[in-house]
């Protein structure tokens, strides 16, 4: 117990938590379950975790909404499929860390009205950046390397020289980069930059009267959540679809992300699993559900419709009764029936 | 496109020009409709509601398929509104009393929840087929003085008109209207005076309701009654930012405006971008010209700018 407790111990309860959970997800998942649990549901959870993770840093800690994140997640897949085609020799993770600049770099001009902006003025003015990348990446068909369908094999995914075949391939390359983008966000948040994030979510004023660069603190937000946004749209697009095309990328994903940290937990990094794990499990359930209970008369029409409204009643709901989400919630649990030591 | 083909690039086809001017005009007014139910709700309660558009579909989606079912025109007309009614009263009721006091973005990520609700239960109580709506006005362009103009755009402009001017009058000549005032000027001086907020919540979010049914009406035998109805909430958002959140001229004017410069730079800058350029045009001005005036033309000047 000792060796567990207390500050300034190399070990802590909570490293101890995300070592298991690392063995876990490398060592236990990878034996289990066939093509279907890693190609339907894995693959697209780590992705969808990751870009609620650079949405989260934007709108849980920055403070400022966006509803253009489906945008970012387009021009990271959409980057790193030409520097891989157009850069001959570039490694597959250069390719990678390229086109999460490029988003970071389009994600701050984007953020340039946030520095005029608050609230809805901002959140409309992201969707200006949805609609135009969705119109420029289907427009220009350089983009796309000229393909006539606008529909593109994505290559093969290496990483320091192995590559990832196969569901279980494709899961633990997801899987790496989650892990290493997660880590260097947790550091991010205890850091100065942080922290000069919270304080201009909080109090733009009081920030910038302590000190805090505002408008560079803003910009960083934008530029760093595109980022890691840009990166997950790689994810999205080479490892869970396996194609780049503009279509799946569109005002609905953008308002699935945000609903994802809704749901989560805003300003909670957890958060941006527990919502991602949530969204991707929760038509799963209703069609199973909904299959049993009402058979036939279940379509997937209906599906749709129930799972449009199942979402929407559900962030409602969280908004009313849980606005930290299901981060604060399963918190609440854990803390419930944790196993506590009798004071005297 | 087809005209200026062949054409000298210095010669300047008015006619043409104003052509495109009075049809992007006029299809501005449709935005200013849809733009209204905004304002009405962010006047008195600080909410962008951007279940306006879900509200819209699922007022023309209930009206066209009592009409589908045989109800008499006008009885489908008293049936839609009285539901309309209804919602507005449950949304106060469910979504904006458990969430009072909380900050605006909270509501307005609410809202979002709500439109994905509203969405979801019209299509399923109703299907999610086209239907063509038919209200009886003949789509017949007319002339005057060469320039084309379609009646039906004519007809909705007029309605647009006729409601923006009932909603001035409301506003100010009615008790209920100076409450809503009251109530959009300062909550608590509004409460401290005896106004009971969410009675005022409930008759605007009803209010909001009907212009969403006339909306939706006239949007709906434009583009046919389905699910993308909805996504003209899209379009009415850059007509609030030029106009400014809070102010009724401002819709007509910023709708005005949007729809002019949406069709003009089609016709003039489009054909330098390949076109298609209309989904993202109207955001790029309504910024552009945000970042000059922050409060839009019309709006309040806001407390909250960085």
């Amino acid at each position: 117990m000792a060796l567990t407790q207390g500050p300034g111990r190399f070990i802590t309860s909570e490293r101890l938590g995300v070592l298991v959970l690392l063995i876990i997800a490398y060592g236990i998942i990878p034996t289990l379950g066939g093509s279907y649990l890693f190609d339907a549901i894995l693959t697209p959870f780590l992705a969808l975790s990751l870009a609620a993770l650079g949405l989260n840093i934007l709108t849980g800690y920055a403070g400022q909404v966006s509803l253009g994140s489906a945008a970012f997640l387009a021009i990271g897949a959409f980057a790193a499929f030409n520097f891989n085609l157009r850069v001959p020799g570039l490694p597959f993770a250069g390719s990678i860390v390229l086109a999460g600049l490029t988003a970071a770099l389009i994600g701050i001009f984007f953020g340039l009205p946030s520095l005029r902006l608050k609230g809805f003025y901002l959140a409309v003015s992201t969707l200006a950046a949805q609609f135009f990348v969705q119109w420029a990446l289907t427009k220009f068909s350089w983009f796309s390397n000229n393909n006539p369908s606008g529909v593109i094999d994505a290559p093969a995914l290496t990483l320091a020289g192995t590559a990832f075949t196969g569901p279980v391939g494709r899961y633990l390359f997801s899987l790496t980069i989650v892990v290493l983008i997660t880590f260097a966000s947790t550091r991010l948040i205890r850091s100065q930059t942080g922290r000069n994030f919270i304080a201009v979510r909080d109090h733009e004023t009081a920030a910038r009267v302590i000190g805090v660069p505002v408008l560079a603190t803003k910009l960083t937000a934008f530029g760093i959540s595109s980022f890691i946004i840009g990166v997950a749209g790689v994810l999205w697009a080479f490892a869970y679809l396996r194609t780049v095309e503009t279509a799946g990328f569109n005002i609905d994903r953008s308002f699935q992300i945000l609903f994802i940290i809704i749901i989560g937990g805003l300003a909670s990094l957890r958060g941006a699993f527990f919502g991602a794990a949530f969204i991707v499990v929760f038509p799963l359930l209703l069609s199973r559900l909904g299959g049993a209970l009402f058979g036939g008369v279940f379509d997937s029409g209906v599906l749709e419709m129930s799972q449009r409204i199942g979402i929407g009643a559900l962030i409602i709901l969280f908004l009313i009764l849980e606005p930290r989400g299901l981060a604060a919630l399963l918190d609440r649990i854990w803390d419930w029936i944790r196993p506590r030591r009798v004071t005297a | 496109m087809t005209r200026k083909q062949g054409l000298p690039l210095m010669v300047f086809d008015y006619q043409f020009f104003i052509e495109v001017l009075v049809g992007g005009l006029l299809s501005g007014i449709m935005y200013s409709l849809v733009a209204l139910g905004f304002v009405l709700i962010y006047k008195t309660s600080g909410v962008l509601n951007f279940a306006q558009g879900s509200m819209l579909l699922f007022a023309a989606l209930t009206f066209v398929s009592l009409e589908e079912r045989g109800v008499p025109f006008a009885l489908a007309l008293a049936a839609t509104l009285a539901v309309m009614v209804a919602l507005g009263i449950a949304i106060e009721r469910m979504v904006l009393r458990p969430l009072v006091n909380q900050p605006p973005i909270t509501l307005f990520m609410a809202t979002l929840g709500l439109s994905y609700v509203i969405e979801g239960a019209a299509q399923l109580v109703w299907g999610t087929q086209v239907h063509g709506l038919d209200l009886g006005i003949e789509d017949r362009p007319f002339e005057v003085h060469g320039v084309l103009i379609s009646q039906f755009d004519l007809f909705a402009a007029t309605v647009a008109g006729s409601l923006v001017a009932l909603f001035s009058l409301f506003f100010r000549y009615t008790r209920i209207g100076l409450a809503f005032r009251a109530v959009a000027d300062d909550q608590y001086a509004a409460l401290a005076v005896g106004l009971k907020l969410p009675r005022v919540w409930a008759i605007v979010w009803t209010a909001a309701g009907v212009v969403a049914l006339v909306a939706g009406l006239l949007w709906g035998a434009r583009l046919g009654v389905q699910f993308s109805l909805s996504l003209v909430v899209l379009k009415a958002l850059p007509v609030l930012v030029l106009g400014g959140f809070d102010s009724i001229a401002g819709a007509i004017i910023g709708g005005l405006l949007i729809g002019a410069i949406e069709k003009l730079s089609e016709v003039y800058v489009g054909p330098w971008f390949g076109g298609g350029i209309e989904s993202w045009a109207a955001y790029v001005v309504a910024l552009g010209f945000l970042l000059v005036r922050p409060a839009g033309l019309f709006g309040q000047k806001l407390v909250e700018r960085a």
